[in-house]
């Protein structure tokens, strides 16, 4: 497994009338592999959003380099080609679609890329199979659902074939359904397809199928685990201003009460089956 | 909601509805030129005769065209007094104090009249049978030769496109915004206009400012997507002339040249 993501002592200041006002990363070294599902998690003003800006190039570090696939993202020349590869979704699915149809959405990307006409038409056909949004091809986009409308959002990423995803709290305005729809989409774009994943999320219960979290707290990664490691361990979250999901912090408070519940249980199936 | 469509385009499968968008603004451009050259009211009824012919090709229903023609009733009525008026020439019809209606006026002014009213339906029969979007489509390609001239054909159409997409969702803003208004004590409705006006103040602040917020983050969605501008870009509908364009741009050609050639 190779790294298709790498930090090497990130710094990121946001200037205010020509001084450094404010220092949103402070030296963030990290990797992430080929195929991994991340989680990125942490209170309001952690750094999270900012960190996602960097991975494709909208934001360029202070100090520090940010490595995509072997390439440098503050060298121009490498610009618009990690950008293809780092695809990312945002929070507010209405501010971030631009055509007026949804296959004209979904082709936005690949138009700018100059990628011939014939083969756009192909390549919206497939993604938007893939998301589960075919027969709404012609749909305007306001008529969508939000949940719909972020998985447009991820067609029109996947169409341009990315290496990796980035999410910035893609389902913070949705409703638990649209919530599952979004989620769904994401992770079997992630199992099936091998696409790198950097999951932002506010809802700890979307971290819990993730391969790796990263918890951040005012510009550090204060700690980056396995689920299981994280949530049965000894880390404070409740003082990162975090909240342990409801699952781990039953089978926490069930082991306190001398039940005896291995380490690797994080779906209630599982619970269920070793408590029956 | 409110269902908003821009230049009240009316969806339907006619042979108008079929003509590329960029042929369908050259006839317009080429017809609109042919309106000025009109010299007579035999002119202006074989034009007309030419215009309704297309009318009836374009299956439209007669109420969109004087619903078109309202807004530009005043500016009719404007022309037309303003030409019986004060031209002055001819036989003397009416006199009062310093006005009076003169032949050359009362001819002048239904001249104008009529070329204004068919300038405007002419104009209602493409923007009526033509999707704003392949409107945008047509307009960025024949603006393409201006490039050096500096004119944006690609962003404008861009510019066309967003606001298109936009008008739904700040249409849907504007009203929750209304009603958060009204819920802590607001008032749209009562008093006179100026007063009304001014009450639109705490609707129209917050739209502006959500308006700019949603800019902002559009923009770097977009360029999260690799958009640089028009240069290298390509489209998924490409436009293709087809043989019924070349026979529209040859009737409105030939319509000019019946007007030129015929000296009416």
């Amino acid at each position: 497994m190779s790294n298709i993501l790498e930090l090497k002592n990130v710094s990121f200041d946001y200037f205010l009338n020509g001084e450094a006002s404010l220092r949103a990363l402070d030296d963030i070294s990290l990797t992430i592999e080929k195929g991994e599902y991340i989680a990125l998690i942490g209170s309001n003003g952690s750094g999270k959003s900012t960190l996602a800006r960097l991975l494709n190039a909208i934001l360029l570090p202070t100090a520090g380099e940010v490595w995509v696939d072997g390439l440098l993202t503050s060298r121009d020349e490498h610009r618009w080609e990690i950008r293809r590869r780092v695809g990312m979704v945002f929070q507010n699915p209405d501010n971030q679609i631009v055509a007026t149809t949804v296959e004209e959405d979904v082709a936005f990307g690949l138009e700018n890329l100059g990628i011939p006409s014939s083969l756009i038409k192909r390549r919206v056909s497939e993604a938007l199979e893939r998301v589960g949004l075919s027969s709404f091809r012609n749909h305007a986009p306001y008529l969508l659902s939000g949940g719909q409308k972020q998985r447009l959002a991820i067609a029109g990423i996947i169409a341009m074939r990315p290496h990796c995803l980035v999410l910035d709290e893609p389902t913070a305005m949705l409703d638990p359904r649209g919530r599952r729809e979004v989620l769904d989409t994401v992770k079997k774009m992630n199992r099936r397809e091998g696409i790198t994943v950097v999951h932002i999320t506010h809802f700890m219960e979307e971290t819990l199928e993730a391969d790796r979290i990263f918890v951040m707290d005012r510009g550090k990664i204060v700690q980056s685990a396995k689920p299981e490691e994280l949530f049965n361990g000894e880390t404070d979250l409740n003082q990162l201003g975090l909240e342990i999901p409801v699952l781990p912090r039953l089978i926490r408070m069930l082991r306190s009460e001398g039940l005896d519940i291995p380490a690797n249980i994080l779906n209630l199936n599982d619970l269920v089956n070793i408590l029956c | 909601m409110r269902a908003i469509t821009l230049g009240h385009y009316l969806p339907g499968d006619s042979l108008l509805h079929k003509l590329d968008p960029r042929i369908k603004l050259l006839c317009l451009l080429v017809l609109i030129v042919t309106l000025f050259l009109v010299r007579t009211f035999w002119g202006f009824i074989l034009f007309g005769a030419f215009i309704f012919i297309i009318f009836l090709i374009a299956k439209l229903p007669w109420r969109y065209f004087l619903r078109g023609l309202r807004p530009v009733l005043y500016i009719i009525l404007f022309t037309l007094i303003l030409h019986f008026l004060f031209t002055k020439g001819g036989k003397v019809y009416w006199r009062l104090g310093p006005l009076s209606v003169e032949e050359a006026g009362i001819y002048m002014g239904t001249f104008m009249t009529l070329r204004l009213i068919l300038l405007v339906v002419t104009t209602l029969l493409i923007t009526l049978t033509t999707s704003p979007i392949s409107f945008a489509d047509g307009i960025e390609f024949m603006l393409r030769p201006f490039r050096r001239l500096g004119i944006p054909g690609h962003e404008i159409a861009m510019m066309m496109t967003i606001a298109l997409r936009f008008i739904p969702t700040l249409m849907e803003e504007s009203d929750k915004i209304r009603k958060a208004q009204i819920a802590r004590g607001a008032d749209f409705e009562t008093g006179n206009i100026f007063r009304r006006a001014r009450n639109l103040v705490p609707l129209l602040v917050p739209l502006f400012v959500s308006a700019f917020r949603r800019a902002d983050e559009l923009a770097i969605a977009m360029e999260a997507r690799c958009y640089q501008g028009g240069k290298g870009r390509t489209k998924m509908r490409e436009l293709h002339t087809k043989p019924l364009d070349y026979f529209g741009l040859f009737t409105s050609f030939g319509m000019m040249l019946v007007i030129l050639l015929g000296r009416v």
